[in-house]
């Protein structure tokens, strides 16, 4: 029971426990506490929501769209194409 | 004297292989693929040119077997890698990780591990509005530029290219145990920063 108790407030051990869950599959018996936890506490259950959008966002559906990514100087371009230039055509 | 069977399967490979024009076509796409997973725009620069000077000299490995660009990247990403492995050793990133470890400390109590008031995640404003998601990706963007090299780069093989987990441990000579310590420690880092950056 002290087990149970400890589960059910520590908030650290489930936020551990959502990440790892969000990456791989957990035990059965981690999945119990966990759910356990969740279902008293709705700052974790928010934290959860908070952690699978920061997850979506770096998996790319913002990150791919180019718009805020800056794109190399042209300068550094054509200083790149002639050293290719000369890699090629012998130095 | 090549025969003109082995002639023409050469100029084949030249038109699947075309250095001349690599700079065109593809250092915008590295750079940026660079500059997501170092948010180093010097580093990025380097890296790229790294990356076509290594596909010179490999030219004759291309298996013709990807792209292009697919072939580049590949080569790309283990430069990263490389660089992920060096950055994350060394006296500078030990401090930075101990300092970062202490101040989430103070996110929970420690007798019980509940939430501390002023760190418990509040609800983020809502990002209906195409503007507010470039922000908020702009600020999430700087938040995994302020982590500890060694858990940004567990984080972005991990989330942003999916390696599996092993290959990490491999990579970067971790313990599992430290692993998932490092992706835990990372997202309420992250989380954190984003809850008071972004208004």
């Amino acid at each position: 029971m002290n087990a149970l108790k400890k589960i059910t407030y520590n908030c650290r051990r489930a936020t551990f426990l959502i990440e790892k869950k969000s990456l791989t599959t957990i035990s059965i018996k981690e999945q119990f506490e966990l759910k356990l936890h969740l279902a008293g506490c709705s700052v974790c259950q928010l934290f959860q929501q908070q952690s699978l959008l920061i997850n979506r966002m770096v998996k790319g559906h913002f990150f791919k769209k180019e718009a805020d990514l800056p794109n190399l100087d042209s300068n550094f371009k054509q200083s790149l194409e002639k050293r290719i230039e000369a890699e090629l055509y012998g130095k | 004297m090549p025969t003109e069977k082995g002639l023409e399967a050469g100029l084949e490979d030249l038109s699947i292989l075309d250095p001349k024009k690599w700079v065109k076509r593809y250092a915008d796409y590295l750079f940026r693929y660079a500059i997501l997973r170092i948010h180093d725009q010097d580093l990025a620069k380097d890296l790229v040119q790294e990356t076509f000077l290594a596909g010179l000299k490999g030219l004759s490995g291309f298996a013709g077997k990807s792209s292009e660009r697919t072939w580049l990247t590949a080569i790309l990403k283990y430069k990263i890698i490389d660089l992920y492995r060096k950055e994350s050793s060394g006296l500078a990133n030990i401090k930075d990780l101990k300092q970062e470890e202490a101040s989430q400390d103070d996110f929970f109590y420690n007798d019980n591990g509940h939430w501390k008031k002023e760190y418990a995640p509040r609800p983020f404003e809502e990002l209906a509005d195409p503007l507010r998601d470039k922000e908020f990706n702009r600020i999430l963007q700087d938040c995994m530029k302020k982590l500890p090299k060694l858990w940004a780069s567990v984080f972005t093989m991990k989330h942003m290219d999916d390696e599996k987990t092993e290959v990490i441990l491999d990579e970067l000579r971790l313990s599992k145990a430290n692993f998932w310590v490092i992706i835990h420690r990372t997202k309420l880092s992250l989380r954190a920063c984003l809850q008071k950056n972004w208004l």
